[in-house]
């Protein structure tokens, strides 16, 4: 029986094993490690670097700046029109993110719903630096409402009633209580959505186009590298790799608090 | 200042109807069984639950009335609430718990810490302020907790089971503490309790609760006497004595002796059900470590049952049959003889 059962769970683990870990090595074994800092000395190469830092930094903030009174408010009851809001918010995780481009720019673009309305009002979203983060805020916000919803659903609201009573207002006990102890999935949510943005391609390319310097984020630099210098293609790959793990670890560090 | 509340409220498809008042001073003690809703009594206090009908009024000023639009927010009440579970908040450390009353008060943080500390100490943490509150054990968490309320500074106090969830071993420590901080608490308090000895030892008056309604309210003794259910009498009618255990004898205020079989030395009451007495025509014979003479006083109906209460040094209360009452030819000014095993008397640390 036993010899079985292992081999049972070992070949599926091991083939797993394999799919994981060979393109970590492969990027490894075919980066050129000698040209990274030179690389990165590219005005092109900082400048998209520069730009996925800033839109996905940006995104990350408008995420948690809409996400948290929209998770808050998804969590504090049970509606219809909850449960409809909870569908168009979650979508861009299901959606393909071609798609997710089309139907921003569909919405507005300069022939979008209301994009002929922003641009009378003087604000062009499409094809600038404004719609990278944009879009992946469109693309990543989903996975912080589903970490910070859970997170206040399952917050016990007696500490919340505790502080009520000992003289704390709504909005101190929101701070010093609500927020503290769903920290961890606030976190967490925030990380997937950085992460998300960081890596967000299609939906970007399609809304806010590629244009060196103006939306032209280290993912979409690497497309154009693949087309034309693969191994190019491979170090931006490994400079964007080391980059978010390198900022994942360092994230999780500085916010664990409390703990 | 007193705590006047009359009305009702709904929890889901239940009603509650409440009428009690609580003087400055005093301690009421919600009792019955559970789901009764002596909790829902403390939250529509506290205001964490609001009345649908009637009023709250604390010293005169109206925190809940809805037929007049008043509804006085928990942060704006000055009620301090003390719910079974102690809920420290887990991400301060224990003195910042404390603090954190004070803080939210507006006292500035350096005066507030100082508070704190203050507080810790008299509740016997002095010390244990820089620990987290999954250092403490369940009775020093109920304390910090107590201090946590006190510190705010509240003007009623609530305190719901605070005996409950604390293991045996540290009850004792903290019943005397709550009787210390009772005492000196001089606002209206009330306490929810399942323990008859808790109620005897810590309040004034004593609230009987049964499905949603207060069915009966007065002094243990006005509720032994004229038990209205069948809850009240089995609970509250019970035989209560003051006095002190040394070597296994109790001994009342009134320095009638009783054998008991406890371990506790020093102050204490005993309690005993009335069923657990037994009434006999001649002296009995056999193990009963406790006989002795008693006058019949007087004889009392109470749902199923009559309650038989006996004169003499230690005037206990009896349970017996109506047919006993025959059988014994019991009546008022009898003579009869009582027996009373000494595993029946229940002691507990006064």
């Amino acid at each position: 029986m036993r010899p079985l059962r292992s081999l049972w769970l070992g070949v599926p683990a091991g083939a797993a094993a394999l799919l994981f870990g060979l393109p970590v090595l492969g990027l490894c074994l075919r980066a050129p490690w000698g040209e990274l800092v030179g690389l990165l000395a590219q005005p092109a190469v900082a400048e998209a670097l520069w730009l996925s830092l800033l839109s996905s930094g940006g995104a990350t903030v408008l995420a948690v700046a809409l996400g948290l009174p929209t998770a808050a408010w998804l969590a504090s009851g049970q509606s219809r029109l909850r449960t409809l809001v909870r569908l168009l918010v979650l979508l861009p995780i299901v959606l393909p993110p071609i798609v997710g481009g089309v139907a921003l720019l569909a919405a507005f673009g300069r022939a979008g719903v209301v994009g002929g309305w922003l641009a009378a009002a003087g604000v062009v979203l499409p094809f600038t630096t404004l719609a990278t983060v944009v879009a992946a805020a469109y693309m990543g916000m989903p996975f912080f409402v589903l970490g910070a919803e859970a997170g206040l659903r399952s917050f016990d609201a007696r500490y919340g009633e505790v502080a009520a009573t000992l003289g704390a207002g709504p909005w101190r006990r929101f701070w010093t209580v609500t927020i503290p102890l769903v920290w961890p999935s606030l976190r967490t949510g925030a990380l997937l959505c950085w992460a998300r943005a960081l890596g967000e391609y299609c939906a970007t390319q399609t809304f806010a186009g590629n244009l060196a310097g103006t939306t032209r984020t280290m993912p979409l630099l690497c497309g154009v590298a693949m087309e034309n210098d693969p191994g190019r293609a491979v170090a931006l790959s490994l400079i964007l790799a080391v980059v978010s793990l390198v900022v994942l670890f360092a994230v999780r560090r500085g916010l664990e608090v409390g703990r | 200042m007193n705590l006047e509340l009359s009305g009702s409220v709904l929890r889901g498809e239940f009603a509650l109807e409440l009428q009690l008042t609580v003087s400055a001073g005093q301690t009421l003690a919600l009792v019955g069984p559970n789901g009764a809703g002596k909790s829902t009594c403390l939250s529509v206090c506290a205001g964490l639950l609001a009345l649908a009908r009637g009023h709250l009024v604390v010293g005169g000023r109206v925190l809940d009335a809805p037929a007049q639009g008043v509804f006085v927010p928990p942060e704006a009440r000055r009620i301090g609430w003390l719910p079974q579970q102690p809920l420290l908040f887990p991400h301060r450390t224990v003195q910042d718990n404390v603090a954190y009353g004070p803080l939210a008060r507006g006292v500035p943080a350096a005066a507030a810490r100082v508070r704190a500390e203050q507080w810790l100490e008299r509740v016997g943490l002095a010390g244990y302020g820089p620990r987290r509150p999954h250092e403490l054990s369940g009775g020093q968490a109920q304390r910090a907790a107590l201090a946590r309320t006190l510190a705010a500074e509240p003007e009623v106090l609530l305190l719901d089971e605070p005996l409950a969830a604390v293991d045996a071993s540290a009850r004792r420590e903290l019943r005397a503490l709550l009787h210390e901080h009772l005492g000196a608490f001089a606002g209206p308090r009330l306490l929810v309790t399942h323990d008859a000895v808790d109620a005897f030892v810590l309040a004034e008056r004593i609230a009987v609760l049964e499905a949603g309604r207060v069915v009966q309210i007065g002094t243990a003794a006005e509720l032994g006497s004229a038990p209205r259910s069948r809850y009240v009498a089995d609970l509250v009618g019970l035989n209560f004595v003051v006095g002190a255990v040394h070597d296994s004898v109790f001994t009342a205020a009134s320095g009638a002796t009783l054998v008991v079989a406890t371990a506790i030395e020093g102050a204490a009451v005993a309690t005993v059900h009335p069923r657990a007495i037994a009434l006999f025509r001649s002296r009995p014979d056999g193990s009963p470590r406790n006989v002795w003479q008693a006058p019949v006083l007087a004889i009392e109906a109470v749902p199923e049952a009559n309650r038989v209460r006996l004169g003499g040094p230690l005037p206990l209360v009896a349970e017996v049959t109506p047919a006993a009452i025959l059988a014994l030819g019991l009546a008022v000014g009898a003579v009869v003889w009582v027996a009373l095993k000494a595993t029946e008397v229940q002691v507990a640390p006064a």
